[in-house]
């Protein structure tokens, strides 16, 4: 098992990845009903992005850690979540958003689908007894 | 509230298989996702106003009283009692809580597109760029600590040895975070009572 204090602080920086795409998320949606300024979302969707790498490199560091739990865990929390991200993303697309501010907004949400089952699955898998005894 | 106290669970033999996902509920839940699509599709306002509310008033209550009412009780249960409540309530928040969030969130951007209420000259924005950030707010804590807490307390009692220091620390994280979001919600019966009655 993965002791509380070895283990990276990868769910705390996938946290931080998570509310930066909610403040983008924020911004853009106070602005959802004209062309929204676009500077602070694009800041946040690239921070988001960055600190969700930085969390799975932080995690594929980790000798011994669970992958076969992460991937179980992982995938029906990506498909909950995916389903949720579509039905935001589709009241954008229904409202007629294109082009830059769709790619933006299209974006935060992927970075959002994939930091909530990453959050998930590495809470669960840190604690996993891995087979290499890691 | 003693939620440090850990969970001694009985023999894996004794115990039968936690369903982390309930089955039985997930063509629920397709149906009301199904709704919520027609609904932003057809643009139609009751089927809108319909699934904003009823998955709204249900977020609220369900963190209101979870957090605020069930959360103490879990905290003050006998080790086996609370065992056995975690394994039979925690799946059914699973399928519960990302659904009525779904519904909540996406047909109140489309009733936000529908109204207007999102436009600079509309009374009712500032109230709900509040509203935003209040969910946002939640929405990390519920989703970067709540969530991930139910999950591993189930998938630990799931063990052939259950540890059960790791279920003490995570009940505790789901208890406080969910006693957090419940007086959160607070915030937003205010906001959105205001922006009903602008």
């Amino acid at each position: 098992m993965n002791g509380e204090q070895n283990f990276p602080k990868a769910v705390e920086i996938v946290t931080v990845s998570l509310a930066a795409v909610v403040v983008g998320g924020v911004w853009f949606g106070a602005h959802a009903t004209s062309r929204p300024p676009l500077l602070l979302p694009t800041l946040m969707l690239i921070v988001g992005a960055v600190l969700l790498i930085v969390g799975v490199l932080m995690i594929a560091r980790v000798a011994g850690f669970s992958w076969d739990t992460w991937v179980r865990v992982g995938r029906w929390a990506l498909l909950a979540y995916v389903i949720a991200a579509g039905m935001i993303e589709f009241a954008f697309v229904r409202n007629h958003t294109r082009g830059a501010p769709l790619a933006v907004v299209t974006g935060m949400l992927v970075v959002f689908a994939l930091d909530v089952p990453f959050l998930i699955a590495t809470t669960v898998a840190r604690y996993e007894e891995s087979p290499a005894g890691g | 509230m003693n939620v440090q106290e850990t969970i001694e669970a009985p023999p894996a033999e004794a115990r039968p298989k936690i369903q982390i996902v309930p089955l039985a509920g997930l063509p629920v839940a397709a149906v009301l996702i199904g709704f919520v699509v027609y609904a932003i599709a057809t643009n139609k306002f009751w089927p809108l106003m319909f699934c904003h509310v009823a998955g709204g008033a249900l977020w609220t209550s369900i963190d209101l009283f979870v957090g605020l009412a069930v959360g103490p009780i879990i905290g003050s249960m006998s080790p086996p009692a609370r065992a056995e409540f975690t394994a039979k309530f925690m799946p059914k928040m699973v399928i519960i809580m990302p659904t009525v969030v779904t519904m909540t969130l996406a047909t109140g951007l489309q009733i936000a597109f529908h109204l207007g209420t999102l436009s600079p000259n509309s009374t009712a924005r500032n109230w709900l760029i509040a509203s935003m950030i209040v969910v946002g707010i939640m929405a990390v804590i519920a989703l970067g600590v709540l969530e991930p807490a139910n999950i591993t307390v189930l998938w630990e009692m799931n063990k052939a040895n259950p540890n059960p220091e790791i279920i003490g620390r995570m009940m505790k994280r789901f208890v406080y975070t969910a006693g957090i979001t419940g007086v959160m919600q607070v915030a937003t019966l205010v906001i959105m009572t205001r922006v009903a009655t602008i």
